[in-house]
C-alpha cells in the first residue's frame, strides 16, 4: 500500500514516526508489516507486539538537573488534548472526563491557594509568637505573643499600654525582678540563649533533612520556571522543613526576612498538588503554569498585595506567561490572600502587619528628597549585590563554606550581641518598619515623636504641625543611624546562609530607616528656615507640612527596587500596602532613579547575580544579544574537537551503540542516513536510548550485543542468521530545529529564548555540521561579556 | 509519606474553617477607643470587651475624665475601633507548630544519633560500611535502572516502607553533597 512505498523512501520527510504511534494507525500497519529476517510464527508475534505495546516507560522523562524540551513539552499537550477531544463525543464518561480535564488546571490553583494561605498563617502566628519568646512568656496562656497577652488589659496610659500582669519578662521570672542591671543583663543572656538555640535548630534541621531548603529559593525557581530540573526542590520535606526552620530562623533575629521563601514554599505547594493530576504531572511546561501561579499566590500572603503578586510573577519569576496563566495566577492570589484573611493572625484584619494609611498629601520640592532616596536605594543595592555575590562566592571556593553550622551560629550570635542595646534592632524587623512608616499621631509616645509642642497650656493638643525636635526625637535618630549601618553589614552575611533567609524586609527596612531620617532632617529644615522660598510657597507655619512615614515609604521602596530590580511590581505591591493612590507618583520616582543609578553599575539583580553565580543555565530574557557573531563560530564540534558524536540510521549494533554512550558524555545524538551522506534524519536524547536498550533486553527476546539497531520504519535486510533487531523509531526526534551555519547569533538566541530549545543542529548546503546547544549560548554571551565562559554548570 | 502530608493539609484547612465557625470566645472581642490629650488631661486608651453596636466613646470610657458639658467635646476626638481576634485559632497553631517541631527534633535525634549505634550493635561494623554506600547519578544507566523498577511491585508492607526510607535517605544525601559539599546549588 502507499504507506509502505512512501515509508521506503528516505527523502520523503514525515512517514508518521514521533514519540508516540497514533493509535487507530497501529492495526493497518500491523497486517502488512514486512518481515526482514528469518522468522517463524514466534517471531511475526512479538513483531506484532511491538507495535501494540505502549509507549517505553520512562521515555520523556528528564535527568536531574537537565532542562526540558518546551516544545516537546507543549506537543505532548496538544496530542493529549487532542486525544480527549476526539473521545468526548463517544460517550457521557468520556464527556465527564474531558469536563475534569478542562477543570484540573483550575482546581489545582485553587487547592494551591488554599495551602499558601494556611500555612502563611502558620509562619506568620508561629513566628510572631517565638519572636516574642526571647523576650518573655505569658503565664496565663502560654500561646500568646506579648501583644495579644496583654490585649484584655485596662491599662489607661499609652506608655502602659505594653505591661500588663500576665506577661513576664525572663528576668522577671528567673530573678524576680523587672527593673535594674541584673535584670537587664538577665535578659540581654537570655535573647542571647533563645536567639542561637532557634539558630541552632534551624540549620540542623535543613541540613539533616532537606538541603535544599535553605537560602531564598527565588534564583532557583526563577530557573526552575525557565525549564531546569531540581528534583526534590520543589518537595513534600523541603515544604515541611522550609516552613518549619523559616519561623525559626525568623525568630532567631537573623536580618533575613520571610517573603522569598514563602514564595518557595507557595511553589511546592503548587508542586505537590499538580501531582494529583495526570494532566500536570506527566508534563514539564504545564507544571511551570501552576507555579508561576502558585509563585503569585506566595508575594500575595506574604505582601498582602494579590495584583502585585501577580505582577511579580510576571515580571521576575515566570519565562513564559501566557495569558490563561495571567487569569489563574490572579484566581490563585486571591485565594491565598481570602484565606489568609480569614485566619487573620493579626486580630485586625489586615493582612500585613504594615498597612498604613493616611493621606496627607506631598509637594513638589518633595521631589528632590525623594529623587534623593532614589540614588541611596540604588547605590546600596549595587553595593550590596557586590559584596554579597563576593561574599557568597568566597564561602562556595574556601573552607568558610565546610563549617555552614558554625557559621550560622557565628552570625546569629554576632547578631544578637549587638542588635539587644539598640531598641531599633531589637524589635521585630517588621514592627520597625510599621513604626517608622506610621506617621505620629496625637498619641504617640514612641520616641522618633518627642517633638517639643509649641503652644502650652491652653492648646497642647495640635494637630500635628512642623514642630522643632526634642531631645528624644535626636537620641532616635542617633539609634536608627546605628540601626541602618548594622543593618548593611549583617544583611550582607546573613542573606545566603544555609536556613531559609528572604530579602525583602531588610531591605525594606534599611530603606525606611533611611527615609525616615531624611524626612526627619527635611522636616526641622522646613521648621527653622520657613522663610526659605521653596518652604513658604507651600509650608505654613504651625500646618502640617512634611510627613516623614512617607518618607520612610519612599526610602523602602526605592531600597528595595535597588537590590532587586523591580518595577511595576514593587511599586503595585508598596500601593497596596499603603492604599494611597496620592503617592504614586514619589513613588515612582524613586523606584525609576534606583533602577537607573543601580544599573549604571550593573544589569543584574539580586536573584540573576545568583544565578550567574552558581551557574545555572537560564537564558535571561530581558538581555539583548548585540553581537554580530555568526552560528559557526559558536557551533560544536570547533576546530581542535574531536568529530561530531553522530549516529547512523540503520548501521548500528547494540554493542556500538552502548560504545558511544560510554565514552561520550553528550546528551543527544544527531541521527543521520549514513556517514557519506550525512542528511539529517533526527535526533536522539541519550535518555531515552538508555532506557530504550534497557527496556528492549528485558522485554524483548533475542536482543543481543550484535542485533543491528534501526532508526528506520523498516528493518534493514539483515543475514538470516543474525539476531533480532532493535527499532528504536519511536525514541526519535523527526523534526529537530536547524539553522544553517551562515545565521546570525542573535536570531539563533532569538530562537532559543523564544521556542525553549535546548538544542538546535547546525547544517551546511544541507549536509549536517554541528551543534549548538543551550550551554554553549549561555558560555558565548559570557565570554561576549568577558565574564568566566566556564563558570556555566549545568546543561 | 504522601498520605501523610495530605492529612496534615487537610488538618490545616480544617482548622481555618473552625475559626470561622467557632462560638465567639467573650474575651475574644474588644472595642478599643483611643482619646488625645484634651486641656489638661492626658492621651489615655480604653478597652473594654463590648460588642459592635456598643463600640463607641460613651460605652467604653469609663470613667468619664471630663463633666458632663465638655463630655461630647472630649468624645469627638477619640477614635474607637472594635477589634477581634480569635484566641483558639492561635492557641492549635501553636500547637501544631510546637507538635511537628518537637517530632522532627525526636526524629532528627534518632537518626543522627540512636540508628547508628542501634545499627553497630545488631550488626557490627562491617554492615555500616556497606549501608553508606550510594549510587551517584554519573552512571548512564542508572537512572534507567530507578525508572524501570518503579513498576515492580513490592507485596511486603514493611519492605516498602524500609526501601522508601533508604531512598529518601539517599535522596537527601545526594541532596546534602550538591549543597554542603560541592557547593554546587545554592552557593
Amino acid at each position: 500500500m502507499e504507506e509502505e512505498d512512501a515509508a521506503a523512501d528516505p527523502y520523503l520527510p514525515y512517514d508518521g514516526g514521533g514519540d508516540t504511534i497514533p493509535l487507530q494507525e497501529i492495526p493497518r500497519r500491523g497486517s502488512n508489516y514486512a518481515m526482514s529476517n528469518g522468522g517463524g510464527v514466534a517471531s511475526s508475534t512479538t513483531h506484532l507486539l511491538d507495535f501494540l505495546e505502549e509507549p517505553i516507560p520512562g521515555v520523556g522523562t528528564y535527568d536531574d538537573f537537565h532542562t526540558i524540551d518546551w516544545v516537546r513539552e507543549k506537543c505532548k499537550d496538544r496530542e493529549r488534548h487532542r486525544k480527549i477531544n476526539s473521545k468526548k463525543k463517544e460517550s457521557a464518561w468520556e464527556f465527564t472526563k474531558s469536563l475534569y480535564d478542562a477543570w484540573s488546571g483550575w482546581l489545582v490553583v485553587t487547592l494551591t491557594g488554599l495551602a499558601s494561605g494556611a500555612l502563611a498563617g502558620l509562619i506568620d502566628i508561629a513566628a510572631d509568637w517565638m519572636n516574642d519568646l526571647k523576650e518573655g512568656v505569658c503565664l496565663s496562656a502560654m500561646w500568646f505573643n506579648h501583644e495579644q497577652c496583654c490585649w484584655t488589659s485596662n491599662e489607661t496610659t499609652f506608655a502602659e499600654r505594653d505591661k500588663c500582669l500576665q506577661w513576664k519578662s525572663w528576668a522577671e521570672l528567673i530573678l524576680g525582678q523587672a527593673e535594674g542591671p541584673g535584670s537587664y543583663i538577665m535578659n540581654y543572656f537570655m535573647y542571647i540563649y533563645w536567639a542561637l538555640s532557634f539558630a541552632f535548630l534551624a540549620v540542623c534541621l535543613v541540613k539533616v533533612f532537606a538541603p535544599y531548603a535553605c537560602g531564598s529559593g527565588i534564583p532557583e525557581i526563577k530557573t526552575i520556571l525557565s525549564g531546569f530540573i531540581i528534583r526534590g526542590y520543589l518537595g513534600k520535606w523541603t515544604l515541611m522543613i522550609k516552613t518549619i526552620t523559616l519561623v525559626l530562623a525568623v525568630a532567631s533575629g537573623l536580618s533575613l526576612g520571610k517573603e522569598g521563601p514563602l514564595v518557595h514554599v507557595a511553589c511546592c505547594c503548587g508542586n505537590i498538588f499538580s501531582y494529583l493530576f495526570p494532566k500536570y504531572s506527566k508534563n514539564e511546561a504545564k507544571k511551570r503554569e501552576v507555579l508561576s501561579a502558585a509563585s503569585a499566590a506566595g508575594v500575595s500572603v506574604a505582601f498582602g498585595a494579590p495584583i502585585g503578586g501577580v505582577l511579580f510573577s510576571l515580571e521576575e519569576v515566570s519565562y513564559y506567561f501566557p495569558l490563561k496563566t495571567l487569569w489563574r495566577s490572579f484566581f490563585a492570589a486571591l485565594v491565598a490572600a481570602f484565606v489568609l484573611r480569614s485566619i487573620n493572625p493579626f486580630g485586625n484584619s489586615r493582612l500585613v502587619l504594615f498597612y498604613v494609611e493616611y493621606h496627607t498629601p506631598w509637594y513638589l520640592f518633595e521631589l528632590i528628597p525623594f529623587i534623593l532616596l532614589g540614588v541611596f536605594g540604588g547605590l546600596w543595592g549595587a553595593f550590596f549585590i557586590r559584596a554579597n555575590i563576593a561574599w557568597c562566592r568566597r564561602r562556595k571556593s574556601t573552607r568558610f563554606g565546610k563549617y555552614p553550622v558554625l557559621e550560622v551560629i557565628l552570625v546569629a550570635a554576632i547578631t544578637a550581641v549587638v542588635a539587644f542595646p539598640n531598641p531599633y534592632t531589637r524589635q521585630n524587623t517588621s514592627e520597625l518598619i510599621k513604626e517608622l512608616f506610621t506617621d505620629c499621631g496625637p498619641l504617640e509616645s514612641s520616641q522618633l515623636c518627642q517633638y517639643r509642642s509649641q503652644m502650652n497650656g491652653s492648646k497642647a493638643f495640635t494637630d500635628n504641625p512642623n514642630r522643632p525636635a526634642g531631645p528624644g526625637v535626636y537620641s532616635a535618630m542617633w539609634q536608627l543611624c546605628l540601626a541602618l549601618i548594622f543593618k548593611i553589614i549583617m544583611t550582607i552575611f546573613t542573606f545566603g546562609l544555609k536556613v531559609p533567609s528572604g530579602l525583602f524586609i531588610p531591605s525594606m527596612a534599611i530603606g525606611a530607616i533611611a527615609g525616615r531620617i531624611v524626612g526627619i532632617a527635611v522636616e526641622q529644615l522646613a521648621y527653622y528656615h520657613h522663610d526659605w522660598f521653596l518652604f513658604k510657597e507651600w509650608c505654613e507655619v504651625g500646618a502640617d507640612c512634611i510627613t516623614p512615614g512617607l518618607y520612610a515609604m519612599v526610602g523602602a521602596a526605592a531600597c528595595l527596587g535597588g537590590v532587586t530590580r523591580m518595577t511595576v511590581s514593587l511599586v503595585v505591591i508598596v500601593f497596596e500596602l499603603t492604599g494611597g493612590l496620592e503617592y504614586i507618583v514619589p513613588l515612582m520616582a524613586a523606584v525609576m532613579t534606583s533602577k537607573w543609578v543601580g544599573d549604571a553599575f550593573g544589569r543584574e539583580g539580586i536573584y540573576e547575580a545568583h544565578i550567574r553565580l552558581n551557574g545555572y543555565p537560564f537564558l535571561d530574557a530581558k538581555e539583548e544579544f548585540t553581537h554580530t557573531t555568526l552560528a559557526r563560530e559558536v557551533m560544536r564540534p570547533r576546530r581542535s574537537d574531536p568529530p561530531l558524536a553522530v549516529l547512523t540510521q540503520d548501521d548500528l549494533t547494540v554493542e556500538e551503540l552502548q560504545g558511544v554512550i560510554n565514552e561520550t558524555s553528550y546528551n543527544g545524538f544527531p541521527v543521520i542516513v549514513s556517514k557519506e551522506s550525512q542528511r539529517l534524519v533526527g535526533f536522539a536524547l541519550r535518555r531515552d536510548i538508555t532506557i530504550a536498550i534497557e527496556n528492549a533486553r528485558r522485554k524483548q527476546e533475542g536482543i543481543m550485543l550484535n542485533s543491528r539497531v534501526y532508526f528506520t520504519q523498516h528493518a534493514p535486510t539483515l543475514p538470516a542468521d543474525s539476531p533480532r533487531p532493535l527499532k528504536l523509531r519511536s525514541i526519535l526526534d523527526m523534526s529537530p530545529f536547524t539553522v544553517t551555519d551562515h545565521t546570525p547569533m542573535e536570531i539563533v538566541v532569538d530562537i532559543f529564548r523564544k521556542l525553549g530549545l535546548r538544542q538546535c543542529l547546525v547544517t551546511h548546503n544541507g549536509r549536517l555540521l554541528g551543534i549548538i546547544t543551550k550551554k554553549d549560548i549561555l558560555r558565548h554571551m559570557a565570554q561576549m561579556a568577558n565574564q568566566d565562559p566556564e563558570s556555566i554548570m549545568f546543561n | 509519606m504522601k498520605s501523610v502530608f495530605v492529612v496534615e493539609v487537610l488538618s490545616l484547612f480544617c482548622f481555618v474553617l473552625l475559626s470561622q465557625v467557632t462560638a465567639k470566645n467573650s474575651e475574644d472581642i474588644r472595642c478599643k477607643c483611643i482619646c488625645p490629650p484634651y486641656r489638661d488631661i492626658e492621651g489615655q486608651i480604653y478597652n473594654q470587651n463590648v460588642s459592635l453596636k456598643d463600640c463607641n466613646c460613651l460605652h467604653v470610657v469609663e470613667p468619664m475624665p471630663v463633666d458632663g458639658k465638655d463630655v461630647e467635646a472630649y468624645c469627638l476626638r477619640c477614635e474607637c475601633k472594635y477589634e477581634e481576634r480569635s484566641s483558639d485559632t492561635i492557641k492549635v497553631t501553636i500547637i501544631i507548630y510546637l507538635s511537628i517541631l518537637g517530632l522532627l527534633l525526636l526524629y532528627m535525634v534518632y537518626l543522627t544519633l540512636l540508628e547508628p549505634m542501634l545499627k553497630r550493635r545488631l550488626f557490627g561494623h562491617s554492615q555500616l560500611i556497606q549501608s553508606d554506600d550510594d549510587v551517584g547519578d554519573q552512571q548512564p544507566f542508572a537512572n534507567a535502572h530507578n525508572v524501570l523498577s518503579r513498576s515492580h511491585s513490592r507485596p511486603n508492607m514493611l519492605n516498602k516502607v524500609e526501601h522508601a526510607q533508604q531512598r529518601w535517605r539517599r535522596q537527601v544525601q545526594e541532596q546534602r553533597k550538591s549543597v554542603f559539599d560541592r557547593h554546587v546549588v545554592l552557593s
